[in-house]
């Protein structure tokens, strides 16, 4: 199968305090593909989304060991400027968090604060962006509205819009749908099936059924470690390890 | 809990009242237009309308120095020392214990500073004290606001590649603006009801200041020194004063409820 690498980790370890979140942490993440990270919750899976766009560096308890490579670049070296890493990776949390401004400047922070600042090229990125998250149609009269008055579907496809305007390579997503409704839902999944023509995604999920929906490739966690990773068919339908095994028929559940 | 809030609100009720009811016969319109005459202090002509700009002045400069001290402080605490906790709260600890210290404090140790390099009690003395004693109040206030920013918002503004600052002035100032002019206005209230920091510092005068070298008169100082005065037509006008006092606080209160609702509504709810 040939298929590029977009992030791999070597020995990645991450601590909080003296207990250790992430063991010895080795994967490979496909370009242009969907790859979903599942396991039971509290096996680290946010942890270690987190560590691919180094937020974890906020938290004052949290070490990070070994090497996270992004297009061969390893990320956890001080000399990479931070603020260029995040803005290839777009990050779609748990809950929406739209910023406290009208929908039309929530999508165009991203763009003024890396110099863009011309009206006319701002409206058209702007429409742009809002129907890839297929939004436009919903919000074309509102763009001044505030965007805390939309909906909190809305709110998480405006949040995706938001990510995808800084023009990132990587779409990090951490458990997006668990706030949204199911037509919500769908709606994000969807977008997900388009977008990967174009973008890596990367998403946690602690839905199955998600997973197997949309997976191309799957890592699955158990208590901070990988234990089995690979191509979504093999994953699901011929698991290599028992633990998968039993988290599969939901024993872990 | 019903018994101690009616308590509140009934002590409050007395106060007003007392206040409105002493002060609100004397309240002239000679008071608030004219600085006192010769006879002022024997309860002739004049007004105290030194007072009331001397203090406009003193609480307007000392908040709005406050503030341009107090809001970086606060964004540095929350923001760019984030992953320093331990830190944070101790320089928390030491604005605490600054609160508490009584303003008569502020005012002698701001009078001592002066004596040391030979300045006389101006108004440029007095703003300064003044930002002095109401800074730690002003951080505080601004520190318990970005502090309920929750950590989803610092890290979605991150992952767009926005710096440190940016988040700060664009993302966190907008998110707690009603609480920034809630401290404001929390600021502003002891800055000019305070009398014990301005008085050595700020003196007392009976013109209106024309430049910061200048002594100048404020309200709280103006009732002190009136009631304290033998002659009834004199303690009369100090409650007119203290009327002043309240309707100027009360005016200011009611214009930011306004500024406040009005950019509530861009507020993200969490």
């Amino acid at each position: 199968m040939n298929m590029q690498s977009k992030i791999h980790t070597k020995n990645l370890n991450l601590f909080a305090g003296k207990q250790q979140i992430l063991k010895n942490i080795n994967i490979t993440i496909p370009e242009k593909k969907v790859t979903t990270i599942i396991g039971p919750s509290g096996c680290g899976k946010t942890s270690l989304l987190k560590c691919l766009n180094r937020l974890v560096d906020i938290y004052p308890e949290m070490k990070v060991q070994g090497k996270i490579y992004l297009d061969n670049i390893n990320i956890l070296e001080p000399q990479h400027d931070i603020h260029d890493i995040r803005r290839k990776m777009g990050l779609l949390s748990q809950r929406p968090y739209p910023l406290p401004m009208s929908i039309c400047n929530n999508i165009t922070f991203g763009l003024r604060i890396s110099g863009r600042r011309k009206k006319r090229y701002l409206n058209g990125r702007l429409e742009h962006y809002l129907r890839q998250a297929n939004l436009w149609d919903e919000v074309k009269d509102r763009l001044k509205e505030p965007a805390v008055r939309l909906s909190i579907g809305q709110q998480q496809r405006l949040c995706l819009a938001r990510g995808l305007s800084v023009d990132p390579d990587i779409i990090l997503a951490d458990e997006p749908t668990s706030a949204l409704d199911p037509v919500s839902t769908t709606a994000i999944e969807e977008r997900f099936e388009k977008l990967k023509s174009r973008y890596t995604i990367v998403m946690v999920t602690h839905i199955l059924r998600q997973a197997k929906r949309i997976a191309d490739h799957v890592i699955f966690m158990y208590l901070g470690e990988v234990i089995e990773q690979g191509p979504a068919e093999q994953v699901f339908c011929n698991p290599q390890h028992e633990k998968t095994k039993l988290y599969l028929k939901g024993a872990y559940n | 809990m019903f018994l101690s809030s009616l308590l509140i609100i009934v002590v409050l009720g007395i106060i007003l009242f007392s206040v409105l009811k002493k002060g609100m016969p004397f309240l002239t319109w000679e008071m608030i237009s004219q600085p006192p005459r010769g006879g002022f202090y024997f309860g002739k002509e004049g007004g105290i309308l030194n007072a009331i700009i001397g203090s406009l002045y003193l609480a307007f400069g000392a908040t709005t120095l406050a503030l341009c001290i107090g809001l970086p402080v606060a964004f540095y605490l929350n923001i760019y020392l984030i992953h320093k906790k331990k830190l944070v709260n101790t320089v928390r600890f030491f604005l605490d214990l600054l609160w508490g210290v009584p303003s008569i404090v502020y005012g002698a140790f701001g009078f001592m500073i002066m004596i040391y390099f030979g300045f006389k009690s101006s108004l440029l003395a007095g703003i300064i004290v003044v930002t002095i004693f109401i800074l730690p109040i002003m951080i505080r206030a601004l520190d318990e606001a970005l502090k309920s920013v929750p950590i989803g918002l610092f890290e979605s503004s991150l992952s767009l590649g926005a710096t440190t600052s940016e988040i700060s002035f664009s993302i966190y100032a907008r998110q707690c603006f009603p609480c920034i002019i809630t401290a404001i206005l929390l600021s502003f209230g002891r800055a000019i009801g305070d009398a014990a920091a301005v008085l050595f510092t700020a003196g007392f005068t009976d013109h209106i200041p024309t430049s910061f070298t200048q002594p100048t008169a404020t309200l709280p100082l103006a009732i002190f020194f009136q009631l304290s005065s033998p002659i009834p037509q004199v303690r009369q006008r100090a409650y007119a004063a203290a009327v002043i006092l309240t309707f100027i606080i009360l005016i200011i209160s009611i214009i930011t409820r306004i500024i406040v609702k009005k950019y509530q509504r861009s507020i993200i709810k969490f």
